[in-house]
């Protein structure tokens, strides 16, 4: 029993750390056809808000979604600025975002300088069937439970999400309708930024925040995302269950390193098989 | 850094020129004598960076009080610097880019034990002199390399009886760095471990872009060990001590680094994320000397930064002081002339006497054996003077063998 909890435990760990930093990915990659070459700097960017904000005092819970704003509003102004005269020429999208992350991880070393930052949780410690876990692991559990469920929610039952899905399927039967949808697209990509952002903020008590840690997870994301097709939803949590569980399993029962070569080969084989992702062939779907 | 008090001068392809201010060498009497020029490698930016930010600095403060203090053999020093951005490839194109191109007397720098061993033969083939201001793995044998840092004859050798032997941590699990440093330590630790009769449960390899630590402290708790060893290396690696505390935590069980400290990671680590972790180290601030006091108080007046400086920093400052003496003993740059000096070379630094074994290569030091209290900071148990390199001295002799360029690897 106390493996069937360390495996479900592992398992449970591994996706969830996919799901906090691909979703927004996702969503700004299958709704918009935008390639953020710098999502991993927008995780960046959270995880640094979260630590400016705790250490103006703030506790860690109010932190979090503060940075999760922040970087959301980030997002809009890089979208205002950058992003909307680049919609359609996905190579110029891919230069330009990747200049961004340049900038980003620059003027970050800048302010804050090149050494990593870390605030310690208050949750303490587990016992998950025997073996002692960080409390902060379930917190990052429940986070990207909770954010799958918002973005679900949000996507499918309010009018705006309606809107939202609609623009993306077909913007110009959306704006002969009467839709802006420029600004559906400004606030997608802030959407999707702030959930970076509350991604990245989540990690902090157990990973820590310096400039260049975009690049530890920007891999796994695009891995994840593309896996996962063009539904973002449906397309990151199958996407992430499988490679999460291979990597938890894998990781667990030899090490750190077979883990991350099986998922790849897994992810290579897969590409092979279904070339448009997971959710490539389904027509109905988030 | 301070620009006012120096001169920066942006060369093509990576380069950064260092020279003191030009009024320095005038009251010098140096202004019009051709410079001697010695690069410095190193990763301003990158994962790396942890481990060089200071040293860049240390080392240009030394080039800089040379040259306020007359110079070298009447002539100012020309400090290059490079930023390897923590590739090894770029490590390959500076080192030919210096020898070549910028025709310098002496490569300083190199981070890990890879970068090292990517500039060695570069410097072989061009016939070169490289200081190495690193701990590292030990066992390089090759006249054209220095190693001005702790190799494990004697950080282990420190360190190992203390955990074992006086904590009580018999069985170990050890972690270490996916590459030739970590592969060849974790071989050390077995062999001391053993050795003082304790038991290594297990060895894992961690990739150094790894950060998730849950499947190996799973496996640990598993195993159960007393003490984990840790030779893990880079920025992405420090998550691991934020994992322990949250987790395991040291009430339970210790760590000894190797490597701890050198990154400075006590300072970027929370107070009780770092609490209690054992270490051996060839310098740290709060050593309390005169001396040790004095170059931090330097170095806080030249950089104008006042935070933890740290082995690596003090390495930068040690390795370019010896090289120079090594020249000025010499009575030349040329390399040829430096190596043929280097034995016996000696300097009084801020950890105390560094000498230069003129059979290996090595660097006789002071090591002290510290643990981290609750305020980021040190304490030391027991300080051993001037250990010998004694693992490199077992199987290298460049008075036997000049033409050795190996590097011996420890055998279980």
């Amino acid at each position: 029993m106390d493996t069937v909890f360390t495996y479900l435990y592992q398992v449970g760990f591994a996706v969830s750390i996919l799901v906090l930093i691909s979703l927004g990915l996702a969503l700004i990659f299958g709704m918009m056809k935008v390639i953020n070459l710098a999502q991993g700097e927008f995780l960046m960017l959270g995880a640094y808000f979260c630590v400016l904000t705790s250490s103006m005092g703030a506790p860690l819970w109010i932190a979090i979604p503060v940075a999760g704003v922040l970087v959301g509003l980030f997002g809009v102004v890089v979208e205002r600025t950058v992003i909307q005269w680049l919609y359609g020429r996905v190579l110029d999208t891919l230069l330009a975002t990747w200049g961004v992350s340049l900038l980003m991880i620059g003027i970050v070393t800048t302010v804050a300088g090149p050494q990593s930052h870390s605030i310690s949780s208050s949750v303490g410690r587990v016992v998950v069937g025997g073996f002692v876990v960080p409390g902060w692991s379930m917190v990052i559990i429940a986070g990207a439970v909770l954010m799958l469920l918002a973005t679900y929610l949000i996507l499918r039952f309010t009018n705006l999400g309606l809107i939202v899905r609609g623009t993306m399927q077909n913007p110009q039967m959306a704006r002969a309708l009467g839709t802006n949808t420029s600004m559906i697209y400004m606030l997608t990509f802030g959407f999707g930024s702030a959930l970076t952002g509350l991604g990245g903020a989540l990690l902090v008590p157990l990973f820590g925040a310096s400039p260049t840690m975009g690049g530890l997870y920007i891999g796994k994301a695009f891995i994840a995302v593309i896996s996962g097709g063009p539904l973002p939803l449906i397309g990151t949590m199958s996407a992430s269950g499988l490679y999460g569980s291979i990597d938890g399993v894998m990781s667990y029962l030899f090490s750190p390193v077979l883990g991350e070569i099986i998922v790849l080969l897994v992810a290579i084989v897969m590409l092979r098989l279904l070339p448009s992702g997971i959710t490539g062939g389904m027509r109905k779907g988030i | 850094m301070k620009l006012t008090r120096r001169q920066f001068t942006k060369l093509s392809g990576g380069g950064l020129a260092f020279a003191s201010l030009q009024g320095t060498l005038t009251s010098a009497g140096l202004a019009n004598e051709a410079p001697i020029k010695v690069a410095n490698i190193l990763d301003q930016t990158g994962g790396l960076n942890i481990y060089s930010l200071k040293q860049m600095k240390a080392v240009a403060m030394a080039v800089d009080e040379i040259n306020t203090a007359g110079g070298l053999l009447g002539r100012p020093l020309e400090l290059i610097f490079y930023d390897a951005q923590s590739s090894n490839q770029l490590y390959s194109q500076y080192a030919t880019q210096a020898l070549l191109r910028d025709e310098v007397h002496a490569i300083h720098g190199g981070v890990t034990s890879s970068s090292r061993e990517v500039i060695r033969p570069i410097v072989q083939r061009f016939g070169g002199l490289y200081v190495y201001n690193s701990l590292y793995e030990g066992g390089v044998c090759d006249r054209r390399h220095v190693s001005t840092g702790m190799v494990p004859g004697q950080q282990l050798d420190a360190l190992c009886p203390y955990v074992i032997n006086e904590r009580g941590g018999k069985r170990g699990y050890i972690l270490a760095a996916d590459y030739n440093y970590g592969h060849i330590t974790s071989r050390w630790l077995q062999k001391y471990i053993r050795d003082l009769g304790g038991e290594d449960l297990a060895v894992e390899f961690i990739p150094l872009d790894v950060s998730n630590f849950s499947s190996v402290l799973a496996r640990i708790q598993d195993a159960k060990p007393d003490v984990v060893w840790s030779a893990l290396v880079g920025a992405a690696h420090m998550s691991f001590y934020r994992q322990f505390h949250s987790t395991i935590g040291k009430d339970e069980m210790m760590i000894a680094g190797t490597t701890y400290s050198i990154g400075r990671e006590q300072v970027e680590l929370s107070p009780e994320e770092g609490e209690g972790i054992i270490l051996a180290t060839s310098f740290y601030d709060s050593l309390g000397t005169e001396a040790a006091d004095d170059f931090v108080s330097r170095f806080h007046e030249y950089s104008g930064e006042t935070d933890y400086i740290g082995e690596y920093g003090e390495g930068g400052y040690r390795g370019l002081m010896l090289w120079a003496e090594a020249v000025r003993r010499a009575g030349s740059p040329e390399p040829d002339a430096v190596i043929e000096a280097l034995g016996d070379t000696s300097f009084r630094g801020a950890g105390g006497l560094y000498t230069i074994d003129g059979q290996t290569n090595h660097t006789t030091m002071n090591i002290h054996v510290a643990v981290q209290n609750d305020k980021q900071d040190f304490e030391a148990i027991q300080t051993f003077d001037q250990m010998d390199p004694v693992d490199t001295q077992l199987v290298c002799n460049l008075h036997e063998n000049p033409d050795d360029t190996t590097q011996y690897e420890v055998e279980l």
